[in-house]
Parts: C-alpha cells; structure tokens; sequence
C-alpha cells in the first residue's frame, strides 16, 4: 500500500490516487453513498478483470468514473421501478442537476471542492472520532476495509460494522456533503487535523499488539494531510500537522531493530532517519501560514513539530539542545496543560539538569495518568540514572505490568534486567 | 430534514435564577427560534415541568407498573424540545449553539415510520 508508485499495477495506483475525488464527484452528482461506494467497487473489480485483457484505458480515472456511473444509474432505474424510498444525502443547496453540469463545464475548481466537502463530511465532529479516521482513510484515501482493519488492528467485520454505522449516521443525521462557512472552516479542519493525526498516531506508536511502529497507517495518514494541504494551501493546522508527522516520520526506519525491537531516540542511527523529510518539514515550519495568528490547535502541533525538529538537526544524541526542548515544552504547556506534555517536559529537564530534577516533576502526574505505563516507565529509568536500583525495580515492574505493547513491553523488561548487572 | 431538539438543565435551575439570568434565557430562545424561522421552520416545541412531577409507566411481567419520576435519573434532565425542519446537520447545530448556555442539547433527527398502512 506504501510501496513505491513503481511497484503498483495502473489499477491499483488509480484506486490510490483518484478515489477520493471518484467518491466525490459521484457524490456530487448522486448524493447516495451506499450507491457510489458499491458500484465504484464494482467498477474496480471490472477493472481488475478487463484491463489486463484489453489493456489500460488512456484515461484509468474516467474509465472508472463511466463504469461507476452507469452502475449507479441502473440502481437508480430499478429503485424507481421498485419506487423504495431511499435516504439522500444533504447536499449544499438545491439543483443538483444543475451541480452535477457545472461540475462537467468546469471540472477544475468544483471538483477539487467536492473533494473537500468528502473530506470534511467524513471528519465531521458529529461522527465518533476513531470511526471517522477509519471513514476518511475508506472514502477519501480508497484503503480497503480489510486494510482498514488491519491499520486499526480490529477484525474486518468489526471495522466494517463501523463504517456501516459511520455512514448510516451521516445519511440519517443529515450531515452534509458541503463546505462549512468561513467562521466554522478552521474549527472543521481543527477535527479533521485530530482525524488525521488519530490515525497517525496509531500507527506512529501502537498502543497495543505485537509492532513497536506500523509505519504503513502513519503513511496513509500523512498522505491524507498531503491531500487536503493541496486543496487548502498554506492552511496553518494542516502545515503545522505535516511537519510534525513529517518529522516523527522520518525516524521510522531507525526506530526498530531488524528484530522489530525498539531503539529509543538516543541510540538510533541518524544516518537512516530520512533527512529529506526533516527538511521538507523544517521548510514548512518556517512558511508565512505560520507566522501569523492561528488556533491553538496549530499552534499546538507547531510547538511539538519544533521539538521534533530540535531532535532531527542535532547531529548526535549528546549534542541536543535540552535547554530549547525545555523552553518549547513550556510553550506547549501554555497552550494545552496536559499531563502527557508534562511527563514529557520531565524527561528534558532530566536530560538538562539530571535526574533528580525530573523525577520532582513526576510528583502529581500519578493521579492525572493513573493507567499510564509511561509514567512508570520514566521514574523507573530516571532512578535508575539517580543510583536507587531498588525503586527502579518497583517501577519498571508497574510499567511492565500496564504495557499492552509487545515490543515497548520487550524494552521494558530488557531494561529492568540491565539493572541487576 | 426534521430534527428534535432535546434540552437538558440542572434541575431547579430556573427557580434560582434572577431576572436578568431569566431575560438572558429568553434572549437565547428567541435567537435559536429567528435562526430556525430563517432557515427552515419551527414545527412543535414545548417547555416540561420539572422531572420530579414525572410519572414512568414499564410493562413488567405482571403487566404495567406505574412509578413516580423520570424513566432514568440523572444529574441532568430533558427539560424542554423544539421539533424543527432545517436543511441539515450543520444548520441544527449552529442553532442548537444559539441556546442558553446551562443546557446540554441533543440533536436528533426524525425518522419515518414505514409500514403503517393508515398514515
């Protein structure tokens, strides 16, 4: 799904880089979501079947597009024959014959605003957050629903039961396939920014099952943030969101082993961190979209994006500067006092004035993070470095214990077991 | 789209509130009301009397039990609705936005029921 374009028959890559706008432009016309989904299904399969024999069409996109509308249109037949009474879908305004024209006269600007209606319809704040991930990533990206499930690591009947849900809700609640007004835009592209970054985060750092990274799901969901970046260019959430997966992602070769087992940021190899990325995201960091005044969402994700970056330019583990980590982390407590941040500000004040310094800051967090086994797993190693081998036993034991992650838990235990030596 | 608009308030809330907090409220239901006037229309709405004169009525095994109060108790309680016709979601929310900020409101659309010959 991630592999190189180059590796991807013309099928597939037309299913990965047209579906949205596919699934858009048929919604458009259509507004029947179960309808477009199916018969562009459908489309594809005939594809799968045809084009090897005939040979690929000159253009994949409209090919599938023919197909898909044409399956609709002989639904629609039967259905009026059958006269059932069918649910639409709200669409912006009335006349959606006259639309679906405009969208044929002028398939430049329309079509690509459909595209957003998708994105923003599929994100919208009504629909439950994790539903709404897997919902973006099926409609917006055309990832399957096995791999939809497999990126959420839940059975394939339990994601699709999910999305059915999603979608009933979306047609039966009247969510609509439109672009809100433009004092409700940002907030709407704040909970698609969260969206996105739920399912970057799933697969950037599992919180349960047997991989520390599963590099493919925080590639899908920073190909999602690519997409609607170039629909909304210079939109400072989503720039300051992409640098900051941008960052986080370039370490993920080095983040794992050729066991699968964790290396921890001090001990990577920073030749094998993707140094393109690092700057494509610094670049983005310094854009004009973020030197004026943004949400506190953006702002959020710019201040974690700049730690990230402290990290990705210093050129060994030694050399990082904790004192800028620090300052940022104090930024983003500002800006969002959560207990999470907090822990983290520990650990770089631990790196910049010892252990004994973050540990006093761990004091508190236990009531505020009480399941957490990264609370835990800092005082353990934090004691660790301060010489009480004894109370870093008690603490690597209740890390060990909350860990729901095999390889993080594989860590835990390894580091325990140095104690002793 | 039809949608019931549910109202949830602290109970007694309204007998301790002042004049000026009462006018506030009203100011907030007329706004919600011109919102949905000038988007779509107001079909019913009603305010209740508070949940303590409620009166829950259950088919139990030995037929139906008539009991005092709501049928679940909580910290808040349905205190009012509006049934409203607006073009969608996003509309119902901007107007639900519009209502006095002590409530908790819930947005719930309408279905029609098939299968019943006589409607």
């Amino acid at each position: 799904m991630t592999g190189a374009a180059a590796d991807e028959g013309p099928l597939a890559r037309v299913v990965r880089e047209e579906w949205g706008r596919l699934v858009s432009l048929l919604l458009a016309r259509f507004r029947r979501l179960d309808l477009v989904e199916d018969a562009l299904g459908d489309a594809v399969e005939t594809a799968a079947r045809r084009w090897p024999r005939d040979g690929v069409p000159d253009n994949p996109a409209a090919w599938l597009h023919t197909a898909a509308r044409r399956r609709i249109l002989d639904r629609l037949r039967a259905e009026a024959m059958a006269l059932r009474k069918v649910p639409l879908l709200v669409v912006e305004g009335e006349g959606v014959a006259e639309r679906a024209g405009a969208v044929r006269a002028d398939p430049g600007g329309l079509v690509e605003d459909d595209l957003l209606r998708l994105v923003l319809m599929c994100s919208h704040p009504a629909l439950d957050p994790a539903a709404a991930s897997a919902l973006t990533l099926r409609l917006v990206l055309g990832v399957g629903t096995g791999d939809v499930a497999r990126l959420f690591l839940v059975p394939e009947p339990t994601m699709a039961a999910r999305l059915t849900r999603a979608k009933k809700k979306i047609v039966t609640a009247g969510i609509p396939f439109a672009v809100p007004s433009a004092d409700e835009l940002p907030e709407r592209l704040d909970v698609l920014a969260q969206t996105a970054y739920l399912a970057f985060t799933a697969g950037y750092a599992p919180g349960s099952g047997p991989d520390a990274v599963r590099a493919e799901l925080a590639g899908e969901a920073l190909r999602l943030v690519r997409v609607v970046l170039g629909l909304r260019p210079g939109e400072p959430v989503l720039t300051a969101l992409l640098a900051l997966m941008l960052l986080q992602h370039s370490r993920r070769d080095a983040r794992v082993d050729a066991h699968g087992a964790i290396v921890l940021l001090p001990d990577q190899d920073r030749s094998r961190w993707h140094h393109d990325e690092v700057a494509e995201a610094l670049a983005l960091l310094a854009s004009p979209a973020l030197t004026g005044p943004v949400t506190v969402q953006a702002a959020g994700y710019a201040v974690q994006a700049r730690i990230a970056a402290e990290h990705a330019t210093a050129p060994d583990a030694a050399s990082t500067r904790w004192d800028r980590v620090v300052a940022h982390y104090d930024t983003l407590l500002d800006l969002a006092p959560t207990p999470s941040a907090q822990l983290a500000r520990a650990v770089a004040v631990a790196e910049a004035d010892g252990p004994r310094a973050g540990l006093a800051l761990l004091d508190g967090l236990d009531d505020q993070l009480p399941q957490s086994h990264r609370l835990p797993a800092v005082r353990a190693e934090l004691l660790s470095r301060a010489g009480d081998v004894r109370g870093a036993q008690a603490a690597y034991a209740l890390a060990i214990s909350r860990c729901a992650n095999d390889a993080e838990r594989a860590l835990l235990l390894q580091r325990r077991e140095s104690l002793d030596r | 789209m039809r949608y019931v608009v549910l109202i949830a308030y602290e109970p007694g809330e309204w007998d301790a509130s002042d004049e000026q907090a009462r006018k506030e409220v009203f100011d907030a239901h007329h706004a919600f009301e011109r919102f949905v006037d000038e988007r779509g229309r107001r079909l019913e709405s009603a305010a209740l009397a508070d949940a303590d004169t409620a009166t829950t009525i259950r088919h139990g095994a030995d037929g139906p039990v008539v009991t005092d109060g709501p049928f679940v108790e909580l910290a808040e309680q349905v205190g009012g609705y509006y049934d409203v016709e607006l073009p969608d979601l996003d509309t119902a929310i901007a107007a639900a936005k519009l209502l006095p900020r002590s409530y908790t409101v819930e947005v719930r659309p309408t279905v029609r029921m098939d299968g019943d010959q006589s409607l």
